[in-house]
């Protein structure tokens, strides 16, 4: 490349050639250290959910068929179960909020190293297994789990509460668990309002709570949207939880394919409410980010 | 020297007064605010002028109510307004970051104030339209705050503290932000302005050369404590301490010794009559000081130093040299430059005679606390 440099000509374009070429060469160099994770997001993702969808339009004979689909359309079980999974993951989104929002404040307005410590409360159980935080729920909240036991014992109440196995088990896992999904990007919109804005809606007349309705809570509204978002898509699919607290009575989707598999191993079935799955929340992503405007607070453009 | 400002128009009926009394704010054990008295007339512009860290923009945040201090009495004319929430002062503030809301228009950020006082929806247009004609952005209404420059921010900022018509006006280093240019440009606007609005300003800056060229009066500011509150002329010229001396524009500071009959001096030179006791310094500007023949004697209106150049700077629209006298003490002088002059150029080691104007002296007690 010196050889090259020395022997251009001089003047007007001198050196033009040799460092266009190295910005090329260092262009190739960063997309060269991308290239493992876009070969593995193919290898797993685009590949099986390839395979998912041409499995989805394989009749059981082995032909092209849209008899999975027609079965969803035809039998009202597979609606109840869209209807299952849609509500509950609705419902855990605004428990999300109505937890999730004034404990984003809370660390929000607090200086930024005792935000820190709180924000372990809320990362803590992001570092523990998915299943032994959905079991804990169980001892807790079961027949003659601590809850009723004790709740029993100070005579709140006599008989034991259903509080799992049910909707009301599912919701309570659920949001636990999604919370921190939600909290985390509204922190972070929250800790970007800058704190004139709220003095100086104060000084142009506003009480604190014209100041939360006019200028707080809009600017944190993008925050909000992209972590509701974020816990509404990760319920749609969700297994785990719904499956050990719902006890069988809370048929979301992703236990429906479970059983499927299960009891009659009809991957065509099984793969087809996948796809459905997936289509329902590509469109819902695509309708949110088009109503809110999403691009800045999912791709943190400013 | 306050012939200048005593012959300002008569201020507007909407300013008011600001009375600060005995006005005190801890932080830990350190004063931010000392025990602060000061009167803001109304309709003036006042500027508060200090390092950072002085407390001026504590006392500003105080005013406005943005923190709470620990004592003390903050009156707008006759109204106790220490313990008023921020939203029921009623004053109107630019903030350095200017705080424009960025999820609303120009014209929505200008209306703010005016929806929360029920103002209605025509004469809030007219309003609004009214105060972008004043800071000349009329067509900017529709615009997204993002859209805007920096000056143009900063604009807008100040239509939305003046157009609900605040009694007092506030502002926090506004300019800070924006380049030398129109930093410079938006001082003579902002001047204008209040000239034009007639409200009571207070200005805080740490830019000596904006509060000079702004202010009916300044408030230099240091450890909490008020240095001396008056005219630019009057803190340029007869500055009340070395603090004031040393802060505003360059000086000299040579510590003054007493004859036999206890006139101060320096050197050989007689400075000043007997003074009361205590250690006094005298205070040169580098610019009032000139290049002079090198026999001329002090006289009864020119005290004359000679000394050896040591060291000289083109600096563009002047030259700054600095006189070594005896190898001991260093006199800073500064002097128009010309494009042909060759007597403008020194060579450190030149023997050079500096005169400067008995009126021109400044005298100052050494130690203040200030």
């Amino acid at each position: 490349m010196t050889t090259s440099a020395v022997s251009a000509p001089r003047g007007k374009g001198m050196n033009e050639e040799a460092l266009r070429k190295q910005e090329v060469g260092e262009q190739r160099l960063l997309l060269s250290l991308a290239t493992p994770a876009l070969l593995a997001v193919v290898a797993v993702v685009f590949i099986p959910v390839g395979w998912l969808f041409y499995l989805s339009f394989m009749g059981n004979d082995g032909q092209f068929s849209l008899q999975h689909y027609a079965k969803m359309i035809e039998y009202k079980s597979y609606a109840r179960v869209f209807i299952t999974t849609f509500e509950v993951s609705i419902l855990t989104t605004l428990i999300c909020i109505l937890i999730g929002y004034p404990l984003a404040y809370f660390l929000a307005m607090l200086p930024p190293r005792l935000a820190g410590f709180f924000m372990l409360a809320v990362l803590l159980p992001f570092w523990t297994s998915l299943l032994v935080r959905t079991y804990a729920w169980l001892v807790l909240l079961q027949k003659n789990g601590l809850l009723n036991d004790f709740a029993i014992s100070i005579g709140l109440w006599d008989t034991p509460l259903k509080l799992v196995h049910n909707l009301t088990g599912t919701l309570i896992g659920m949001a636990h668990i999604m919370l921190p999904f939600l909290v985390l990007p509204l922190y972070g919109s929250m800790r970007k309002i800058d704190r004139d804005l709220m003095q100086a809606a104060a000084n142009l007349g506003a009480s604190p709570g014209q100041a939360f309705r006019q200028v707080y809570f809009p600017l944190s509204l993008s925050g909000m949207v992209a972590g509701s978002l974020i816990v509404f898509v990760l319920c749609l699919g969700f297994y785990v939880t719904p499956a050990v607290l719902g006890g069988g009575r809370v048929v979301m989707v992703s236990t429906q394919i479970t059983a499927i598999l299960e009891n009659q191993y009809d991957w065509g079935a099984a793969s087809a409410l996948g796809v459905v799955l997936l289509v329902a929340t590509l469109a819902i992503l695509f309708a949110a980010t088009r109503l809110f405007k999403l691009d800045a607070a999912l791709f943190g453009k400013h | 020297m306050s012939s200048q400002h005593d012959q300002q128009p008569p201020p507007a009926a909407t300013a008011l007064p600001i009375h600060i009394e005995g006005l005190t704010k801890k932080y830990g054990s350190m004063y931010a605010l000392d025990a602060v008295d000061l009167e803001v007339r109304s309709g003036e512009f006042l500027t508060l002028l200090g390092p950072s860290g002085s407390g001026k923009t504590t006392l500003l945040m105080a005013i406005a109510g943005f923190n709470r201090p620990d004592a003390g009495s903050i009156r707008f004319g006759d109204e106790e307004m220490i313990l008023a929430p921020p939203h029921r002062r009623n004053v109107g503030m630019v903030f350095q970051s200017y705080a424009l809301f960025p999820h609303m228009s120009v014209a929505e950020n200008v209306a703010f104030p005016l929806k929360l006082r029920g103002v209605d929806a025509q004469e809030s247009a007219e309003r609004v339209a009214e105060a972008l004609a004043t800071v000349q952005l009329e067509s900017f209404g529709d615009r997204g705050i993002d859209q805007l420059s920096g000056g143009q921010r900063q604009r807008v900022a100040l239509a939305r503290a003046f157009v609900f018509r605040p009694r007092i006006l506030l502002m926090d280093e506004p300019l800070s932000a924006l380049d030398k240019k129109l930093r410079e440009q938006m001082q003579i606007e902002l001047k204008h302005l209040h000239e034009q609005l007639g409200v009571t300003t207070v200005y805080v800056t740490h830019d000596q050369r904006e509060a000079l060229t702004m202010s009916d009066r300044i408030a230099v500011i240091n450890h909490g404590r008020l240095a001396q509150v008056d005219t630019p002329q009057a803190i340029y010229n007869q500055p009340a301490n070395a603090f004031v001396a040393d802060f505003i524009g360059e000086s000299t500071m040579l510590p003054l010794s007493r004859d036999a009959g206890g006139r101060l001096c320096f050197a050989d030179h007689v400075i000043g009559d007997a003074a009361a006791d205590g250690d006094y310094s005298l205070v040169m500007r580098p610019e009032r000081l000139f290049v002079t023949d090198l026999e001329r004697k002090d006289c009864d209106q020119t005290l004359v130093f000679s000394g050896v150049v040591r060291e000289f700077v083109f600096q563009g629209e002047t030259a700054f040299a600095l006189m070594s006298v005896n190898g001991e003490h260093d006199i800073a002088f500064r002097f128009g430059t010309d494009a042909n002059s060759s007597q403008n150029f020194l060579h450190p080691g030149d023997a050079v005679a500096l005169g400067l104007n008995r009126q021109d002296v400044i005298v100052i007690p050494q130690d203040d606390s200030a």
